[in-house]
């Protein structure tokens, strides 16, 4: 494995940097394979690395119609954290949180982890009481958290409006300082470049037309390059999930798809260097390292697979954005960008085999995905290694609606254009 | 994106809520058919073309109605209003 280190960078830089290899092949398809993933994304190709570094499986491919990181993995606003209030939810995100902390070591692959922090504002009494209350839960489940008060605030943002005579008074809240941002684009690379050393094949521009069948179960995948057969099949495609699912004769999940868009505007100078979220609406917000304002609200609110949104959202996030950062009225948005989330009816994911024989399931991550991307590979490959699902994602099955063991983080029930 | 109500014209989409799927039909009151409640409650088609979904016309009429809509491209192929409301409804005595 060609290790990527300053002794590296050193080498290269007095021969001409003629030394770096691609950090993927472009392999053919095989016929047949031990593991097909569906869709190289974050997800996918996280499965892909744990299925051959904690799994020994390295007879693996991903089938990615377009390119990697063509979809959510690069259009989030690259937000990592785990401060969840439910028992399903938190040590899955706190296991992904450790996941994050060695993540570059772990793939040598600079993924620019900057745990600066995020904290969520609160505005009214209730809502710093509802943040203790989260914050306290965080801690029982092995997660960090801290009550911040405004003279904090005014110190450590210095653009937040903290006036009395705002709209919706800041009266403090609840960070988490592990927090943080990660690079999306370098994730989906260095899992790719993991799984590829050890031996997985990802196949670029191999679009998955129907399912291969026997009887009920999944033997393998028609794809746009071909037939390819495989012992066990893995759909992780975000906001296709429905049409994928269609092609297998499953008609009817419990998802959405819609829409959410981001934006980043013009590059300041440092501005405020940890992750802020508004109570007041909803909106959550950092700075880029080329210095960016990074943010996003709501989703548009109505089922879409268009990846653009529409402008009353639009003036929604940016209204909010301007009332937490007055200053920012007068910076010039640089682009704005809409991916298809695959939307819950409770807003918690599934990770779960089945739901045929030979498939499994990894889906419903709503607008939360990108914070999951490793603990979401590391316990779908546990799941398809050992048919089985680890504690850890146990409580994100696909019957838990039927059987009435919903996670409903928001309280919000079945209306996912609401989580 | 705009709807055309079809009491008050066309209209910005900011006026309207979005109510979901239309297409579901909700078992009797007194059903105890579990499966078809799950069903009701919790799956979806999630087609991607052509969706019938309810909206209403909060910030307008207040009329409910049923929009036909393709989640590909956005383009509106139809609104009518919801049964048991707008010109379909039967008036209280």
């Amino acid at each position: 494995m060609a290790e990527y280190s300053a002794w590296q960078v050193l080498r290269n830089a007095v021969t001409g940097n003629t030394g770096w290899k691609p950090a993927w092949r472009k392999p053919e398809p095989k016929p047949q394979y031990d593991v097909v993933i569906i869709g190289g994304g974050g997800h996918g190709l996280s499965t892909a690395y744990y299925l051959a570094a904690n799994h020994g499986l390295t007879n693996v491919a991903v089938c990615e119609k377009g390119w990697l990181g063509s979809g959510n993995i690069g259009r989030n606003t690259t937000i990592v954290r785990s401060n969840y209030l439910l028992e399903g939810n938190t040590p899955f995100y706190e296991h992904s949180m450790k996941l994050w902390e060695n993540l570059s070591h772990e793939l040598n692959y600079n993924v620019m982890f900057s745990q600066r922090g995020i904290i969520n504002l609160c505005h009214t009494p209730a809502q710093m009481d509802d943040a203790a209350r989260r914050g306290n839960a965080m801690q029982l489940m092995g997660a960090d958290s801290r009550m911040v008060m405004p003279d904090e605030l005014a110190r450590r943002i210095p653009g937040l409006d903290l006036s009395a005579n705002a709209r919706f008074p800041v009266l403090g809240g609840l960070e988490q300082p592990r927090a943080g941002t990660a690079r999306h684009d370098a994730v989906a690379w260095g899992y790719a470049r993991g799984a590829d050393r050890r031996g997985v094949d990802i196949l670029e521009n191999c679009e998955v037309t129907g399912f291969l069948r026997d009887g009920d179960r999944v033997t393998g995948v028609m794809t746009s390059r071909g037939e390819i057969r495989a012992k066990k099949v893995a759909v992780c495609v975000a906001g296709s999930t429905g049409a994928v699912m269609k092609l297998a004769g499953i008609d009817t999940l419990p998802i959405e798809s819609h829409v959410l868009q981001a934006f980043v505007t013009e590059a300041l100078k440092p501005m405020v260097d940890t992750v802020v979220t508004f109570g007041g609406g909803h909106l959550y917000l950092s700075q880029s390292d080329k210095g960016g304002l990074v943010f996003g609200g709501d989703i548009d609110g109505y089922n879409t697979y268009a990846q653009r949104g529409n402008l009353p959202i639009v003036e929604d996030v940016m209204s909010e954005a301007v009332a937490l950062f007055p200053a920012a009225a007068k910076v010039r948005l640089l682009r704005s960008w809409g991916g298809i989330m695959d939307m819950s009816m409770d807003g918690s994911p599934i990770i779960t085999t089945g739901p045929l024989p030979g498939m499994y399931l990894n889906c419903g991550w709503c607008y939360g995905g990108f914070k999951a991307t490793p603990a979401s590979g590391w316990c779908f490959a546990h799941t398809i290694a050992k048919n089985e699902p680890h504690p850890l994602n146990a409580a994100y099955s696909l019957d838990r609606f039927h059987r009435g063991y919903v996670i409903d983080e928001k309280g919000q029930g079945a209306t996912p254009w609401k989580h | 994106m705009i709807i055309t109500c079809p009491h008050c014209g066309p209209r910005d989409l900011a006026e309207f809520t979005y109510q979901g799927d239309a297409t579901l039909s909700r078992p009797e009151p007194a059903s105890t058919d579990q499966e078809a409640w799950n069903a009701y409650v919790y799956d979806r088609a999630n087609p991607a073309g052509e969706h019938r979904e309810y909206w209403q016309h909060a910030g307008g009429c207040r009329k409910f109605l049923v929009v036909t809509r393709n989640t590909l491209t956005h383009a509106i192929s139809g609104v009518e209003f919801a049964p048991a409301t707008g010109s379909s409804r039967r008036k209280r005595s």
